[in-house]
């Protein structure tokens, strides 16, 4: 019985760090979504932010300017897309997934030489008086800096989405582009915009993940975790508040798997690390009615599920 | 007057060429060529020393042609799993990991059947390596139909559950004991492997693409059914509405994709490793996904654009073998080709 305190409580402890990175990709796919567009070159725009990040990080000895340098790479990749798929009207899908690819060898490419470089990075800051709260304060206020920005970036993402006129104009383009032309908007240099912002935001992601997280870079590390934001977005039905909650049950996944494997689980060390990618698949699942109902106009001719 | 005619003419044949979708394509292969080339420039090498190895390396010599067909197996079964459940509308990105269960369950039949003749071990290991990719695929399409989730991100995500799913057992039951502790399954009988030709890598795994290939355009083009999966893929409701069992035909496409994704890692672990191993794939079902998006989901235009990425992957690795490139500057390469296919492309009219 004891065990299984432990290991929830080490859960809980856990989510939120494997969460955060996860996190931002998902609000970057939601703006993109929310204007209507589908980016499945998230992956490679979260790897670009890893990457870029830490070499930036390297060379300048500068976190700062290793966080702005992912979301410039993370951006720059999406903005591929932007053209593509907007000007030249190719697939959306294949498009995306293909920029994964493309980002996938860049980033190989160019961090090759960096896989045994040593970095700082960012480190957790401890929040006082509210890191004292029983159970949650360790869990939630022991982050680092950019844990903080994303717990704040989703108020302040529902709020601009649905009070701010900006927000209501991304919106209107997702649902149609021609009613927000006639309405007198840009529909296509908001969604340019609306995709470069989602790419920044994933190159965020990465960058966090390797300077924050993992401390270090390596070839592909980012497994699928843009691919399981763009599951997110649908779990969270395109809120960002709901969007948090996912981000953390993905963190929760892996800190669960951490746990499991700390306490010596008699389970194969590969089937906990399948736990994440079930759980989101999992939770896709339950209310993906609703999120039918609840998902973007525009977005209907790419993701129909019914038949 | 006769200079304008001639600017004239040449003006009419350019334009001719261009509203061909074959010659777009070729000149959008040469412009992303084209364009890798100022990146190896630009990163300090010298891009017609790298161009010429890799054109040695490839179309140049036996062994490399050979190696080029050797590629060629997995890429186009790969590329038929994402183009046939495309005819019906669906997208079928889990081609990786219907590859790796087709790899695993080809791989159970090897070493755990007692099946003594070549004649009966190939099609069993076939037919269980295509189940597998089936029943993987047909999962995605489960979840679709009872729950409405959409196909691209489970398929996408059960990519990483497939290769963590072959790690349980190669790390695990099925390792070689006598292996030096190598997460590798024990090595195939000679029943299990497929025979070599022309002396060469190439093996009788050839086959099963050249079928799937004439297969799929027969069906498509030639039957009733080919017709009925076209107007699924165009509007399921006008279908329906046809009489048309809309239901079936995009499970059984479905299947079916995930089947000859299967194949490609039966033909992988028999005709190349003769062992299961971790990462036996290497994105060789990605880049059937890609070399679908960028044949059309054509069948014969596939041969063409699996013949492309062949050749850039077995150039690549002669090049990271020569030292000149890392094999990961390919993935660069392939993404470049893609986006200059798919955007030279003519424009058809927005449906908006």
């Amino acid at each position: 019985m004891n065990d299984i305190w432990l290991v929830l409580g080490g859960t809980l402890t856990g989510a939120v760090g494997p969460g955060i990175s996860v996190l931002y990709a998902t609000y970057g796919e939601l703006i993109t979504e929310r204007a209507g567009r589908i980016n499945l070159g998230i992956e490679g725009s979260m790897l670009m932010g890893a990457c870029f990040g830490f070499i930036a990080t390297v060379e300048t000895g500068s976190v700062t300017l290793g966080v702005l340098s992912g979301m410039v790479g993370g951006s720059l990749l999406s903005l591929v897309l932007a053209y593509l798929v907007i000007y030249r009207n190719t697939n959306q899908l294949a498009t995306g997934f293909a920029l994964t690819l493309f980002g996938a060898g860049i980033t190989a490419y160019a961090g090759r030489t960096y896989v045994d470089s040593t970095i700082n990075g960012l480190n957790p800051i401890t929040v006082p008086i509210l890191s004292e709260i029983p159970k949650l304060g360790i869990a939630l206020f022991e982050q680092d800096v950019l844990a903080y920005i994303a717990y704040i970036l989703g108020p302040v993402l529902f709020l601009g989405l649905h009070y701010t006129r900006t927000g209501l104009s991304l919106k209107a383009v997702g649902e149609s582009i021609s009613v927000a032309y006639a309405a007198g908007r840009n529909p296509y240099m908001i969604q340019i915009v609306a995709i470069a912002m989602g790419g920044a935001l994933a190159g965020l992601g990465g960058a966090q993940l390797s300077l924050g997280f993992t401390h270090t870079w390596s070839e592909g590390m980012t497994v699928g975790r843009g691919f399981v934001a763009v599951g997110l977005v649908i779990f969270a039905m395109w809120s960002p508040l709901r969007a948090m909650v996912g981000a953390f049950l993905f963190g929760g996944a892996i800190g669960l798997q951490l746990q499991l494997q700390t306490i010596g689980a008699p389970v194969s060390p590969f089937i906990l690390d399948m736990l994440p990618y079930l759980i989101i698949i999992f939770v896709m699942s339950l209310w993906s009615r609703a999120a039918a109902r609840a998902m973007p106009e525009g977005l209907k001719g790419v993701l129909r599920a019914t038949t | 007057m006769q200079s304008s005619a001639s600017l004239q003419l040449v003006q009419d044949f350019t334009f001719k060429v261009y509203e061909r979708p074959i010659a777009r394509s070729i000149l959008a292969v040469f412009f992303a060529f084209a364009v890798f080339g100022i990146f190896i420039a630009i990163i300090g090498r010298d891009p017609v020393e790298i161009y010429t190895k890799m054109f040695n390396g490839t179309l140049g010599s036996k062994v490399g042609l050979s190696e080029v067909g050797v590629r060629m197996i997995p890429f186009v079964l790969a590329a038929l799993a994402a183009s046939i459940p495309a005819r019906v509308g669906l997208i079928n990105v889990g081609g990786e990991g219907q590859l790796y269960i087709g790899a695993w369950a080809s791989t159970g039949v090897a070493i755990y059947s007692d099946i003594p003749t070549i004649w009966l071990m190939l099609p069993a290991m076939a037919i269980a390596g295509f189940i597998g990719g089936a029943i993987w695929a047909g999962l995605a399409i489960a979840l679709r139909h009872f729950r409405n989730v959409n196909e691209v991100i489970t398929t996408l995500l059960s990519n990483y559950v497939a290769i963590l799913f072959v790690n349980v057992f190669v790390f695990g039951a099925w390792k070689n004991p006598a292996g030096f502790g190598y997460p590798y399954t024990s090595n195939f009988e000679v029943q299990a492997v497929l025979p070599t030709i022309f002396d060469t890598r190439l093996h009788m795994g050839l086959v099963l693409p050249v079928v799937g290939i004439i297969a799929t355009y027969m069906f498509l083009s030639r039957t009733r059914w080919g017709a009925n999966m076209r107007a699924v893929g165009g509007n399921p409701d006008a279908a329906r509405r046809r009489g048309i069992p809309v239901l079936r035909y995009i499970i059984i496409a479905m299947l079916i994709g995930g089947g000859l994704a299967g194949l490609a890692g039966m033909s992988e672990v028999s005709g190349i490793q003769h062992h299961l191993r971790p990462g036996i794939s290497n994105n060789l079902g990605f880049m059937g996904f890609l070399a679908s998006w960028m044949a059309n989901h054509n069948p014969i235009a596939i041969i063409g654009t699996c013949f492309l990425i062949a050749i850039i992957v077995v150039g690549g690795d002669v090049l990271q073998f020569s030292g000149n490139l890392p094999s990961a500057a390919m993935l660069i390469l392939i993404g470049l080709v893609l986006f200059s296919v798919l955007g030279f492309r003519k424009l058809e009219r927005k449906t908006e």
